[in-house]
């Protein structure tokens, strides 16, 4: 099934986002927790009695829901390889590498697109929005240098 | 367990928005971020879609003196700007550029099986438990010296019993007595 026949990209993404918003709220209203991705996994990482079950459940529940998607609308995951289409580096160096700073910096900085992104601007913390500023500007700086200093498609 | 149960349902609901919108699309993610070349403003209207909905239900939320399922809210209370939420937020901002992978879209990518999104995960977690070593460094420093300037955050936020701010308790115009949460 091929979505785009059906809701063009705009309504998608207002859609998607709008699910996003109501899963977040969700976790919000009934378990009392920020639906931080980075958080709910690095707490993982320290596993607490008690703490650790509703972690695992939406950990799960991201793949259950994934694996929907892989089985009913596979196309809306990545054909294929997109970093390298920015550059002529090798491409799993630049995955693991970028995992990496994910992994650590989403710690460091105690949370990421959701966490910040979502419920942090959502209620206007100071913190996340700074946070989320300081991202996406990194996120664009890192594009950049990827895109128009080390090769691939102008 | 109920929580469980919702956690659950949150997580699969949250797979289900990032699929349909495309945002577990590294290239798409990329394209976002590439202001300086062939810019697609979609994760701008995923995202603020997703920043307008979680305002509104936050401000109804606020409201209540506990959750449904829950005993307290767990909601961050740091307010202060510091060097770990920038050099963090800029490392991770990074990484997000280099791969297109952030930690929810990769979690649901994960039933590809696609060698991409293994690399990235399982360096995300490299990256997480490296961050742990970090911080057990910086404890055991701190304890043996005086603090450092660039104090780490505990890895979990402080669970609290949230005080309501006067702005976010319960309307009450009258001012009558209102149950003790």
């Amino acid at each position: 099934m091929d979505l785009n026949t059906v809701i063009s990209p705009l309504e998608r993404a207002l859609l998607g986002g709008t699910l996003i918003g109501l899963a977040t709220s969700s976790l919000l209203l009934f378990n009392g927790r920020v639906a931080g991705i980075s958080g709910i996994v690095g707490g993982l990482l320290t596993p607490t009695k008690g703490d650790t079950a509703w972690r695992v459940a939406f950990v799960a529940g991201l793949v259950a829901g994934g694996l929907l998607l892989f089985l009913l609308t596979p196309g809306v995951f990545s054909s294929g390889p997109s970093s390298l289409q920015l550059s002529s580096l090798p491409h799993l160096p630049l995955l693991a590498g970028g995992g990496l700073l994910v992994g650590f910096g989403t710690r460091l900085g105690s949370g990421c697109t959701s966490g910040h992104g979502v419920c942090g601007v959502g209620r206007f913390s100071p913190r996340s929005i700074v946070a989320t500023l300081t991202f996406i500007s990194a996120g664009a700086l890192a594009v950049f240098v990827l895109r128009w200093l080390t090769g691939g498609l102008a | 367990m109920r929580q469980s149960f919702v956690s659950f349902g949150a997580g699969v609901l949250f797979a289900g928005g990032l699929g349909l919108s495309g945002m577990a699309q590294p290239a798409k993610i990329q394209a976002f971020l590439d202001f300086a070349g062939a810019w697609d403003p979609t994760l701008m209207g995923v995202m603020g879609a997703a920043v307008v909905t979680y305002f509104v239900a936050f401000r109804v939320i606020v409201g209540m003196p506990a959750p449904v399922l829950g005993l307290k809210f767990h909601i961050p209370t740091r307010k202060q700007l510091d060097a770990p939420l920038i050099l963090g937020s800029a490392l991770f901002g990074l990484g997000w550029g280099i791969s297109g992978y952030c930690p929810g879209p990769a979690i649901v990518s994960l039933p590809t099986g696609s060698t991409d999104v293994l690399t990235f995960a399982i360096s995300m977690l490299a990256g997480m438990g490296l961050f742990r070593v970090y911080e057990a460094w910086k404890t055991r420093r701190s304890s043996a010296t005086a603090s450092s300037p660039l104090s780490v955050p505990a890895a979990n936020e402080p669970t609290v019993t949230r005080a309501a701010a006067p702005e976010e308790r319960p309307f009450n115009p009258t001012g009558t007595p209102l149950p003790i949460p």
